[in-house]
Order: structure tokens, then C-alpha cells, then sequence
């Protein structure tokens, strides 16, 4: 119950307003279509550079949450989901508003929204210690096959070719060994001086999510794409909640289904609402409705989009793999205070883990309230042209990765990769195990080297790194993922003509 | 799949492929050896997937990624090139905040669907743009004491 020790820490005046603005802005940011949470998140770690290494946790874990639930308002009102995650909301949740109840709509997503988050976060509160407690067991060559496996997971179960997305892995791990080596201090793959201290990860990560953002916007041209915002009846609150938990089977599958799929490295919340809303519409005696503006078609999707987003970090602060590149992003966030996340996290900065989950805790419950009051504002927000948004994108992408170091280096590197990743992105690469190889890299080669050196010393490298159970597991996850995909290709390759792929690609990007 | 994606998969495979053979070439020859040890892992996986890549695209295998289309190019090229010469040059040489300030205008100009014969339209361009400006100034020089290059002036 160490949480409960930390949880005053979260109400003092600057923490309080930080967890309120990252909630109230988070809101606005994942209504807007175009601005993903994990490029919001990555937008806004420059802000926390001044402030404490909690309230900058505080301040990007209240956007996390938040971005994720405000996408349900443009799903809902403009029948634009804010972020992919929010996809299952709009099958229901638009129709309903088409119907004239588009209030309900939204106190239905934010109260189910929140209900889920919870959940999710609890799971993150019990489950964390005990897994770290496991983990400070590991030595360097589980370490090392646990970065790998981040990579391999991601790269398999991420992206829609199973080749790519571990080619994707290679280049970020590859980009993780530019500069100078840490052992021998020799230099490797320094072509530019802008990268002779190798790649920093703020800025590599705003421009692989920011400026493919930023391009595709431009591709748009001067389409003039404004959604027509439906207007709201007033629904009372108190009828909400009533439906929420008179639908009980579709908040618990949402919840359940949510949390389990955070937990899975790389799997995170595009797909955690479609699944939800699959496995609830099998088991609801209403299953015809679904699709009609059904309520538990909301509950169901985003329940499970706000359950996943605590768990999503379980693997972060406990093993310093993130499960998501929003978590990974979020580990940006906390080496740019001098933290790395681990088993020893909460022994050796309590305060700072603790209040951080705690306050994922209580914005979840401000994310609920504030969700249903500017939800409007929110929508009208959503409709800014996407001209101004591609133009506002890339100023902030360029000061941001600026005042990392106060560095052109920085803002050329940032730029270079976001260019490269949209480019990749046409020809079906994914930014998430590329971002996971960049940061996992260094960990990866750090304990690599560390057993090579253990293992000539005592038991020579094959033994070290391939025999013990631990060493089994991780390896056969690693091979199991990568099985597994090539499975579901080959699967889906058997029952998908051509034209299809090509649909499902156009409506992704 | 037509001749315009696949032969932008062959291109970018091929593209892709050529580093990741360099990059290899480099860890095996590159001294001292053991800084390279785990550069050569990595890039002899990824010169395998290139390679595996690259022949799938000139094979006409290639199932994922659709390419970039005629009217995509055309309507990010302006956009694209004043971006590039804002971040690679102009930012340094103007300073970052008319740099930015010139960049949101022109870009503002060529992608909002507002008439340009409007000049309330022009108006609206030059507002939002002081508007921005005015908030990055406020954030980075005023609340997070960056110092840029060159300020807001040449």
C-alpha cells in the first residue's frame, strides 16, 4: 500500500495544476485527428525540462491518459477517430450522435473511459513491485534478451509485414550504436558532426512521430476537409452512470480485455477497442444492435482503450522495456531527469514512481470530469484547418528538439529521421520498433558486452547466453512472436485478395 | 500492385539495402574490432532482411505499403521544400523566430483552402501566424529560457 503514502504528494499546488493542465490540454490535443497521443506525448517532453523529474511525469502521464479518452469526442462528433485507438468508438458512438444523443454518448465513453483507466492503473499498482522484486534477478544476458525480445515483439506484432518490422528493429538498433563506443571509446558510423555524441533520443522521437504527421498533412494539399460537428442535447449525468453499470458485461470485457493487451509488449490500444467491442458484441444478448448506435458498443471500446494505458507501463518501470511507443516516449521523459527505469526504481526514487502512478490514479477520475464539460470545446478544436496543424507541428517540432541541448545538431537529426520515417511508412515500416531499437539499443549492447565479458571469463558465450530456464523463456517469447506472425501472414495472405491489402492500407494511413 | 509502387519498392528496397550491406561492410572492417562486435550482429540481420526485402520488390512480392501517389508528391513538394529550407538553413541563418515566423506564413499560404483572392483570408494567415509566434516566444524564450540562434532578429 506504498501508493497511499505518496498520494498527498500529487495535491500540492504545482502538481495539482500540472496533472490539470496535461488532463484539460490532453483532451484537446487527442481530439484533434492527426495528433496521436504517443506524438503529443513527444511534443510536450521539452516543457518538463525545468520542472521536477515527477511533475514532468505527472504532466506527460496526464496527457497519455487523457489523449487516449479525448479521441472518443471527434469519434463521436465528427466521425473522426483522435488517434487510432478510438476506431471501435466511432461504429457506435457517431451513430448515437447522428441519433441526438451525442451527450450520452460522451458521458457513456469518459465514464467507461475512466472506469477501465482504473482499473488499468490498479493492475499497474500490484503488479509492479512484485515483478520488480522478480526482476532484480536477471543478469545481463537476460537483460540482453530482454531488449531484444521489446524489439522482436513490437516489430512482429506491430507492423503489417513481419520482415519489415524487424528490418525496422535493425535500423533503430543500428541508429542506437552512431557515436562514440562506450568501452573503447572508438568511433562508429559518425558520418555527420551533428551525430558525434550519437542519436538523442528527444529529438529522434519527436521527429519520428511528428514530422510523418506534419508531411502527410501536406499531402492533403488545399482539400478543404471540415467535418460538420454535430450539436448535443443535454443528457442528464446521472442517467449515464445508470447505463454504464446496467451494462456491466461490456464494461468488464472492455476492462478485462483492455488490461490483458497493455500488458503485451508492442499489441498497446489501436487494436485493444476493436477487440473489446468484438468480444462484446459475441457475448451481448443485443448483438444485432451493435453497429446501430448501441451503448455498449462505446463502453465496451473505450473502457478497453483507457484499461490498457496503466498496464502499458507494467514492463517500463519494472524491466526499463517499454511496452508501447508511448511508454517508450514516456522513458524519454524520465532519462532526461538522469532516471532509468527498473527493478531498482522503486527503491531508489519512490517518490518519484509513486507519485507518478498516483497521479495516472486521480487523472483518471479529472479526465472523466472535465472530459464531460469540454467536450464541445474539444470538438471545435478538432476541426482547426489541417494547414495550421502541419505549420504548428513542425514549429514545435523544431523548437522542441532545439532546446533539448540547444543544438541544430539536434533539430538536423530530428528532421532527418522524421523525413526518412515517412518515407519508410509508404513502403510499410513501422516507427514503433524502430523508436523501441533506438532506445533499447544501448541496453541491448551494453549487457551483451557485460556477459561476453562474464561468459569468457567463466563459462564461455554460448552457455552464457543459451542455457538456463530464464534464458529458454525469453528466447523461445522471442521465437514464438516471430512464429506466430508469420502464421497470421501467411493466414491473412490466404484469405486477402490484393485489393484488399490495398484498402486496408489506404484506410491505416 | 501497378508499375508506380512497385517500382518505388524496388527503388526504397534497393535503397535500404545498400545501407544495410555498407553498414555491414563497415562492422567487419572497421577497427578496433571489439567496438564492433554488436554492430555486427545487428547489421548482418539487417543486411539479410534488406537483402530478403529488396528481392521480394523486384520479384513484384511486396504486399505492405502503397507507395506515394502522383497527387501526393504534388501536394507535398511546396511544402516539403519550405520546410527543408526552413530547418536545414533558414532557422540558423534568420534566426529561429522569423525563420518560423516566415515558414508558418508561406505554408499557411499554400495549404489553407481559404481563397486567395480574399483578403480577409490574408488577414486571418497573418493573425494566426503572429498569434504562434507570440505563444512560441512566450514558451521557449519567456518560460523555458532557450536561447535560440540568431533571436528574432538577423
Amino acid at each position: 500500500m506504498e501508493f497511499l503514502y505518496y498520494m498527498g504528494d500529487v495535491f500540492t499546488p504545482i502538481n495539482f495544476g500540472l496533472l490539470l493542465l496535461g488532463t484539460i490540454g490532453g483532451l484537446i490535443l487527442g481530439a484533434t485527428p492527426g495528433l496521436s497521443p504517443t506524438m503529443a506525448v513527444a511534443l510536450l517532453i521539452p516543457f518538463t525540462f525545468k520542472l521536477e523529474p515527477q511533475q514532468g511525469l505527472i504532466l506527460l502521464g496526464a496527457a497519455y491518459t487523457s489523449t487516449v479518452a479525448g479521441g472518443a469526442v471527434s469519434a463521436i462528433l465528427l466521425k473522426i477517430p483522435g488517434a487510432p485507438a478510438n476506431i471501435a468508438t466511432t461504429l457506435d458512438g457517431h451513430t448515437m450522435a447522428t441519433k441526438g444523443e451525442g451527450a450520452k454518448a460522451l458521458q457513456l465513453s469518459f465514464i467507461a473511459s475512466a472506469i477501465g483507466g482504473l482499473f488499468g492503473v490498479f493492475l499497474l499498482i500490484f503488479l509492479t513491485p512484485v515483478l520488480a522484486q522478480w526482476a532484480l534477478a536477471f543478469g545481463p544476458s537476460h537483460l540482453f534478451w530482454l531488449a531484444i525480445l521489446g524489439v522482436t515483439v513490437i516489430g512482429t506484432l506491430d507492423s503489417s509485414s513481419v520482415v519489415k518490422g524487424l528490418l525496422s528493429g535493425c535500423i533503430g538498433l543500428w541508429l542506437a550504436t552512431i557515436g562514440f563506443d562506450d568501452i573503447m571509446g572508438a568511433q562508429r558510423f559518425i558520418f555527420h558532426p551533428a551525430v558525434s555524441g550519437g542519436i538523442n533520443v528527444i529529438p529522434a522521437l519527436i521527429g519520428l512521430f511528428a514530422i510523418p504527421q506534419v508531411i502527410t498533412m501536406f499531402t492533403k494539399g488545399r482539400r478543404n476537409d471540415d467535418a460538420e460537428v454535430i450539436n448535443v442535447k443535454k443528457h442528464p449525468i446521472r442517467l449515464a452512470f445508470v447505463e454504464v453499470f446496467k451494462r456491466k458485461t461490456a464494461l468488464a470485457i472492455g476492462t478485462i480485455t483492455g488490461s490483458i493487451i497493455g500488458l503485451i509488449p508492442g499489441v498497446g490500444g489501436q487494436i485493444a477497442g476493436l477487440v473489446a467491442y468484438d468480444q462484446s458484441k459475441k457475448f451481448s444478448k443485443e448483438s444485432d444492435k451493435f453497429g446501430t448506435g448501441h451503448s455498449e458498443g462505446v463502453i465496451a471500446a473505450e473502457s478497453a482503450n483507457n484499461a490498457m494505458v496503466g498496464p502499458s507501463l507494467v514492463p517500463l518501470l519494472t524491466l526499463s522495456i517499454p511496452g508501447s511507443p508511448t511508454a517508450a516516449v514516456l522513458l524519454g521523459g524520465l532519462l532526461i531527469h538522469g532516471i532509468f527505469p527498473g527493478p531498482d526504481l522503486f527503491m531508489n526514487y519512490p517518490q518519484v514512481a509513486w507519485t507518478f502512478i498516483d497521479s495516472m490514479l486521480i487523472g483518471q477520475l479529472l479526465m472523466c470530469i472535465f472530459g464531460l464539460y469540454i467536450a464541445g470545446l474539444a470538438a471545435s478544436v478538432a476541426r482547426v484547418p489541417h494547414a495550421v496543424m502541419a505549420a504548428i507541428v513542425l514549429g514545435l517540432a523544431v523548437f522542441g528538439s532545439y532546446s533539448v541541448q540547444n543544438s541544430m545538431g539536434d533539430v538536423y537529426v530530428m528532421a532527418t529521421l522524421g523525413l526518412g520515417m515517412y518515407f519508410l511508412e509508404r513502403f510499410g515500416f513501422s516507427a514503433a520498433p524502430l523508436v523501441l531499437g533506438l532506445i533499447l539499443g544501448p541496453i541491448a549492447e551494453a549487457n551483451f558486452i557485460q556477459g561476453s565479458m562474464i561468459a569468457n571469463a567463466t563459462v564461455g558465450k554460448a552457455t552464457y547466453f543459451f542455457t538456463g530456464w530464464l534464458n529458454w523463456l525469453l528466447i523461445l517469447i522471442v521465437s514464438a512472436s516471430i512464429a506466430y506472425s508469420v502464421w497470421m501472414e501467411i493466414m491473412a495472405r490466404r484469405y486477402t485478395t490484393k485489393d484488399d491489402a490495398v484498402a486496408k492500407e489506404e484506410a491505416l494511413s | 500492385m501497378t508499375d508506380l509502387p512497385r517500382n518505388q519498392h524496388i527503388f526504397a528496397s534497393g535503397l535500404i539495402a545498400a545501407v544495410g550491406v555498407s553498414i555491414a561492410y563497415i562492422s567487419f572492417t572497421q577497427e578496433p574490432a571489439d567496438a564492433f562486435i554488436f554492430p555486427r550482429l545487428i547489421s548482418s540481420v539487417f543486411a539479410v532482411l534488406a537483402i530478403w526485402t529488396f528481392g521480394k520488390a523486384i520479384l513484384g512480392r511486396t504486399k505492405v505499403g502503397n507507395g506515394i501517389s502522383y497527387d501526393a508528391m504534388r501536394n507535398m513538394l511546396p511544402g516539403l521544400i519550405v520546410a527543408i529550407i526552413y530547418v536545414y538553413w533558414a532557422a540558423k541563418a534568420f534566426g529561429f523566430y522569423t525563420a518560423t515566423a516566415i515558414a508558418f506564413f508561406i505554408l499557411l499560404s499554400l495549404y489553407d483552402p481559404s481563397p486567395h483572392s480574399e483578403l480577409k483570408s490574408w488577414g486571418k494567415r497573418l493573425l494566426i501566424t503572429a498569434g504562434f509566434i507570440a505563444v512560441m516566444y512566450g514558451l521557449f524564450a519567456q518560460l523555458l529560457n532557450v536561447f535560440t540562434p540568431q533571436e528574432i532578429f538577423f
